[in-house]
């Protein structure tokens, strides 16, 4: 069938005949660099609107509808406005620190696309240590954020900077330790094996109840990583006013956003790729036929599918739920889910161990 | 009031929130300071949107200076009017005609119904919760058509005027009300189902902001905020007014004296004021809906105080008389300074984002506080 190997095959064999090996290399990280920053504000655009209407659509209202069909070229409309925006930098400010932060947020986002599987065959970097180097890179996101809110010179940045670290650090936890009990069934730690080792049912439909607690304890927590609500702690509108990026404007502020809106989409693709196959398509046992049919939809549109659903999902509790209290959700980190995942971790290694899982 | 010495420390975080704040809905400057998350001492400072309302009346007429007060608490002008009517009516000795009583409390309890609304959205969404608002406002929305097609105002209505109310009902009046009844019903439940149920809601509020019947009345609370802790200060019940003496309805007491006790209390006065509504719409009685009065209104010499039930608490009107045709020196009892003199109190030890929620169940509207 056709995938995207063919077209990267294609690229590569071109450039291969017309340069040396060493330029060929660099081309082609240039334009993996620029396909990677033209999906990011793809998705920006998308998500943003999407988080809208789908609010609207909760809320009993239109949301976007003016500008372009449908509202389509709302975001485009926005992301013009922050661009000729004026990015003020507070007087008492630490300029250094306060213009890097935004960039850095940027960068994890961008480094966490690397060893995403977008369809079949398409991953721009399939090491073997992919989940672990999710893990490691997103937890560096902390990073920009106490940096804006320490440099912005704002109490309201700060104390939002100080949740925001209490709470990323603690709900790394959760998430590394479900994320683990996918990586012992698979034995492997690699994106590509484990997608692969969901070919004849996803994770979701043959690990039993340990991969739904852990599927369920990685929602929540990644939904806290990401500072949404009803862990928005660090944002926290009606008390904090912005948290860490009050005193941010222009493009500056639309890095915050748009790198809060790429770790959504991020998290959710992990969390498809790990719980629910990835680019796999849907296969029931022996049913010839239907399997055959589900493999006729692209790889693409199954990996989408599954993030967006994730993504709706995280956008439905943004919209429902009221915020927790700072002590509340360090309780629910420390009290509830890490004992949770831990024994479901042990449960879910003793069943890897004895081969009780389909 | 406050513990100036020794309750600041070195080391301690002071912010001020607001006047331009999300949370204090308005133009409220609170000075709070903190010892990490904790509060220590909360400070509110107060006089950014004074427009010196008892002062401006003293220079207006009887029947002008009833107008004003709708710019005090601007979610229950209606009730502001009201009381203004009463003292003033007071002072004549008219007998109000019985249809205009009937519609004056129709017209109270339906604005009690739209503020208790607001209060809930923007309760919720003090707590972080943005869908409430919209689902609060599809029901004010109906309230405020009702009140545009008989007032001519969505907001401030000034509608009541000395002797009666200054027009008849529109005649649609009574079947948009039951529509509007109708409505309502089939949505209540959602409310319990999006806010009250949510654990999460429940964990924010229950045993938060604790405030005792004796700080309650000491502090001077009224409304809902001494009622949550189970102090009975409903003046439609102690002191009635007009025909309330003659409804059946319910005093809304709780006595957890929490956030949670002060959010169901208006939670279940909503209710209340829709069975105040159902025992009326059917029998406003026929007649005048004004009763004569002089075209220039003059009060005897003397002094005269009426109260009423507003949506926040006890609305007090005090006016002093020389005999002429403007009042020598008016006073308003406003329930909002009282209430937000309590929220250092309650809020002393607990976390910045309680402090948010106890303004959200003091339901406080400012320039009912700054006048």
């Amino acid at each position: 069938m056709w995938s995207f190997r063919h077209i990267a095959n294609e690229i590569h064999a071109w450039l291969s005949a017309n340069f040396n090996p060493t330029l060929t290399l660099i081309i082609e990280m240039v334009l993996a660099g620029v396909a990677v920053i033209g999906l990011f504000a793809a998705l920006g655009l998308v998500l943003v609107l999407m988080e809208r209407r789908v609010a609207a659509w909760i809320q009993i209202r239109l949301g976007p509808n003016r500008v372009g069909p449908k509202g389509l070229l709302q975001s485009l409309a926005d992301t013009l406005k922050l661009i000729v925006k004026e990015g003020l930098t507070p007087d008492g400010a630490d300029k250094l620190m306060f213009n890097v932060a935004p960039f850095i947020a940027m960068i994890v986002a961008m480094l966490l696309m690397a060893p995403i599987a977008f369809a079949k065959d398409f991953q721009l970097w399939d090491l073997n240590i992919g989940v672990l180097f999710v893990s490691a890179v997103s937890s560096l996101m902390v990073i920009s954020i106490l940096m804006a809110g320490w440099s912005s010179n704002n109490k309201y940045s700060l104390l939002g900077a100080m949740r925001s670290g209490a709470q990323i650090v603690s709900y790394e936890l959760s998430a590394g330790l479900s994320i683990l009990t996918i990586v012992v069934f698979t034995g492997s730690l690699q994106v590509s094996d484990i997608i692969h080792a969901q070919a004849d049912g996803w994770w979701i439909f043959k690990g039993h109840l340990p991969v739904w607690i852990a599927f369920v304890i990685f929602i929540i927590a990644v939904t806290a990583e990401t500072n949404r609500a009803p862990f928005d702690l660090a944002e926290a509108e009606s008390e904090l006013t912005a948290g860490f990026h009050t005193e941010y404007s222009g493009m500056k502020f639309a890095l915050f956003f748009l790198a809060e809106y790429i770790n959504v989409f991020i998290v959710c693709a992990i969390g498809a790729t790990l719980f629910l196959g990835g680019w796999m398509p849907f296969h029931i046992g022996n049913w010839e036929g239907f399997n055959r049919v589900m493999d006729y939809i692209p790889s693409s549109i199954w990996f989408f599918g599954k993030t967006f659903f994730l993504i709706f999902v995280i956008m439905w509790f943004r919209w429902t739920f009221p915020r927790l209290r700072i002590d509340q959700l360090l309780n629910l980190e420390w009290k509830y889910l890490l004992p949770i995942s831990m024994i479901n971790l042990l449960v879910a290694t003793a069943m890897a161990i004895l081969g009780w899982h389909f | 009031m406050y513990e100036e010495v020794g309750t600041t420390t070195e080391g301690d975080l002071v912010i001020n929130v607001g006047p331009q704040h999300p949370a204090t809905h308005g133009v409220l400057h609170l000075v709070i300071t903190l010892n990490g998350e904790t509060i220590k001492k909360v400070e509110p400072h107060l006089g950014y949107i004074h427009r010196s309302i008892e002062k401006m009346c003293e220079s207006l007429s009887y029947r002008q200076f009833i107008y004003v007060t709708s710019r005090m608490d601007y979610l229950s002008s209606h009730i502001n009017n009201h009381a203004c009517a009463l003292c003033v009516e007071k002072g004549l000795q008219v007998e109000i005609p019985p249809r205009a009583q009937v519609i004056r409390i129709l017209m109270d309890e339906l604005t009690r119904i739209a503020s208790h609304e607001l209060w809930w959205g923007a309760m919720a969404m003090d707590l972080g919760a943005f869908t409430p608002f919209f689902h609060a406002f599809r029901e004010r929305e109906s309230i405020n058509d009702i009140m545009e097609e008989t007032c001519g105002a969505r907001l401030t209505m000034n509608y009541m005027v000395p002797g009666g109310v200054m027009q008849d009902i529109h005649p649609n009046f009574q079947k948009r009300v039951k529509d509007f009844l109708v409505q309502y019903k089939k949505k209540i439940h959602e409310y319990d189902e999006l806010v009250t149920g949510n654990i999460i809601f429940q964990n924010r509020m229950k045993g938060i902001g604790y405030l005792s019947p004796e700080d309650a009345i000491s502090y001077g609370c009224t409304g809902p905020a001494a009622r949550g802790s189970g102090v009975s200060s409903d003046i439609r019940k102690l002191y009635p007014y007009e025909i309330y003496d003659k409804l059946e309805f319910d005093e809304v007491l709780e006595t957890a004296g929490d956030s949670f006790a002060r959010y169901m209390v208006r939670i279940r006065e909503m209710q209340q004021s829709i069975r105040i509504i159902e025992q009326l719409i059917d029998n406003i009685p026929e007649g005048d809906f004004q009763a004569k009065t002089k075209a220039v209104l003059k009060l005897p010499k003397g002094e005269f105080y009426t109260r009423v039930e507003t949506a926040r608490g006890e609305l007090g009107v005090y006016i002093v008389s020389e005999g002429g045709t403007t009042p020598y020196r008016i006073k308003f009892r406003s329930p909002g300074f009282s209430n937000l003199s309590v929220l250092d109190h309650i809020a002393r030890g607990s976390k910045i984002g309680d402090l948010v929620a106890m303004m959200g169940t003091l339901d406080l509207v400012i320039p009912d506080i700054d006048r």
